[in-house]
């Protein structure tokens, strides 16, 4: 196999940022929309988020009960599979670990499965949800999290690639056993960490 | 979910043994696979770049070859305004070349060939649906598939040629053929009502306003929303989050 492909000397990337995962470049102003369902109209008065499976004590919460929770922000970086990345972003919403103190999980719960309102799913390690690296987040850059990004909430999981961060996010659900979600089951990776670049499954 | 999920087979070493222009902006590479790696009718494949420096591009485009025997595919590439990989593409790759592919990706916007489908492309996301046309027709059944195109003009129409069966519908959103009977403008459901084949899956493919625009279309038309799979072109690539 070639090591190297002729003619491609790429530009620019002398002065790569260091904070771009390998394969990825900085998308600058853009922010890619990219879904696999109908963008879903959610209005805030009937949404609820829910945590359920291996708790102590299921929970929902509506829109109100979320919004009285501790706040919690997020600034830095998202890495999309499909090789961008953004930097210098903020979300604001809550922190997944107050919500799962509140449902109390039990010592046997490993994974989660992200539920989504449009029926998407996304599994993550319990460990990646937990340890402030996960956010119900439904601000961004200041103002409401846009429906086509995933308002009016979306899971946020920045440590890993962003469809990990399902949008328009309905719950979580807490099991003994990683359970492949929607893009997962073809075949995208079960972990998904952009700097040892787990795009597929295999890697 | 009993089934593991398909692994997804290595890089591998592909020869460019065609290069067509299908327009202004976009050319079709046909690569000679050097490891046999079967494909679906609207799955994509990883592009990747390396250069002597160890540095690397890579970018997904939709296979717009129909499933076959042949361990070669053709991928379509539009030219995107200062595209690193699109643009080298285009202006690097010769006959002989050796690209690093990986692939084929993607479970959900996939047409299996047994079952209705409508299709509806926005510009250059025809590429993905034009596999599903041509694995049609390979297979004997284009009944099972209507196509409508929404393009700016005739210039940027890809595969021109054989859409030229009077059961598709092609939407000239700017400027459109003296012989078109269709007035300049975009979708309509008066345009895809016609197309509605009962219990058909449809599949959308563009840029990520034409999803929305013809998914909002379709829903109106009474096409239940999980019968409705995207695939959005963002500046960067389709697939992904």
């Amino acid at each position: 196999m070639a090591s190297f492909t002729r003619g491609f000397t790429g530009r620019g990337h002398r002065e790569r940022d260091p904070r771009l995962p390998p394969g990825q470049y900085d998308a600058k102003d853009d922010w890619p929309v990219l879904n696999a369902e109908v963008t879903p109209s959610l209005p805030t008065d009937s949404w609820t988020f829910s945590i359920e499976g291996l708790v102590e004590r299921p929970r929902t919460w509506t829109w109100d009960e979320a919004h009285a929770l501790a706040p919690s922000t997020y600034d830095g970086a998202i890495h999309c599979v499909t090789t961008w990345s953004k930097f210098d972003m903020t979300f604001t919403g809550v922190s997944v670990d107050t919500l799962l103190e509140a449902a109390g999980p039990l010592g046997s719960a490993s994974h989660v499965l992200a539920l989504c309102h449009t029926g998407y799913t996304t599994n993550l390690p319990l460990a990646d949800v937990t340890g402030g690296k996960a956010w119900i987040a439904w601000e961004v850059d200041g103002g409401p999290l846009p429906i086509e990004h995933g308002g009016p909430a979306r899971l946020l999981v920045p440590h890993l690639y962003f469809w990990k961060s399902a949008k328009w996010v309905s719950g979580l659900r807490l099991l003994d056993h990683d359970e492949p979600g929607f893009w997962e089951r073809n075949g995208y990776h079960d972990r998904g960490d952009p700097w040892l670049e787990q795009r597929y499954q295999g890697d | 979910m009993s089934d593991a999920p398909p692994q997804i087979s290595p890089w591998q070493t592909a020869r460019v043994i065609d290069i067509r222009v299908e327009t202004a902006r976009a050319k079709t590479f046909r690569l000679a696979l050097s490891r046999p790696a079967p494909h679906r009718a609207g799955q994509h494949v990883v592009v990747r770049l390396t250069a002597p420096d160890g540095y690397r591009a890579m970018r997904s485009y939709s296979v717009a070859s129909p499933p076959d025997d042949t361990d070669e595919i053709e991928l379509t590439v539009e030219r995107l305004d200062d595209g690193e990989v699109s643009g080298f593409l285009h202006d690097g790759v010769e006959l002989g070349d050796e690209l690093e592919v990986r692939g084929p990706i993607g479970g959900f916007f996939v047409w299996e060939g047994d079952s209705p489908a409508v299709l509806v492309a926005g510009g250059s996301g025809l590429v993905p649906l034009m596999a599903m046309v041509r694995f049609a027709r390979a297979i004997d059944r284009p009944d099972l598939v209507r196509l409508a195109v929404s393009v700016r003009s005739p210039a940027d129409l890809l595969y021109a040629d054989e859409l030229v069966d009077p059961g598709i519908t092609i939407a000239y959103t700017r400027e459109a053929p003296p012989t078109s009977e269709r007035p300049v403008g975009r979708l309509t459901t008066t345009d895809l009502a016609p197309l509605l084949l009962p219990g058909a899956t449809a599949y959308v493919c563009g840029s990520a306003g034409f999803a929305d625009a013809t998914s909002r279309l379709l829903v109106e038309l009474g096409v239940p929303v999980d019968h409705i799979r995207i695939e959005r072109f963002g500046p960067s690539a389709p697939a992904g989050a």
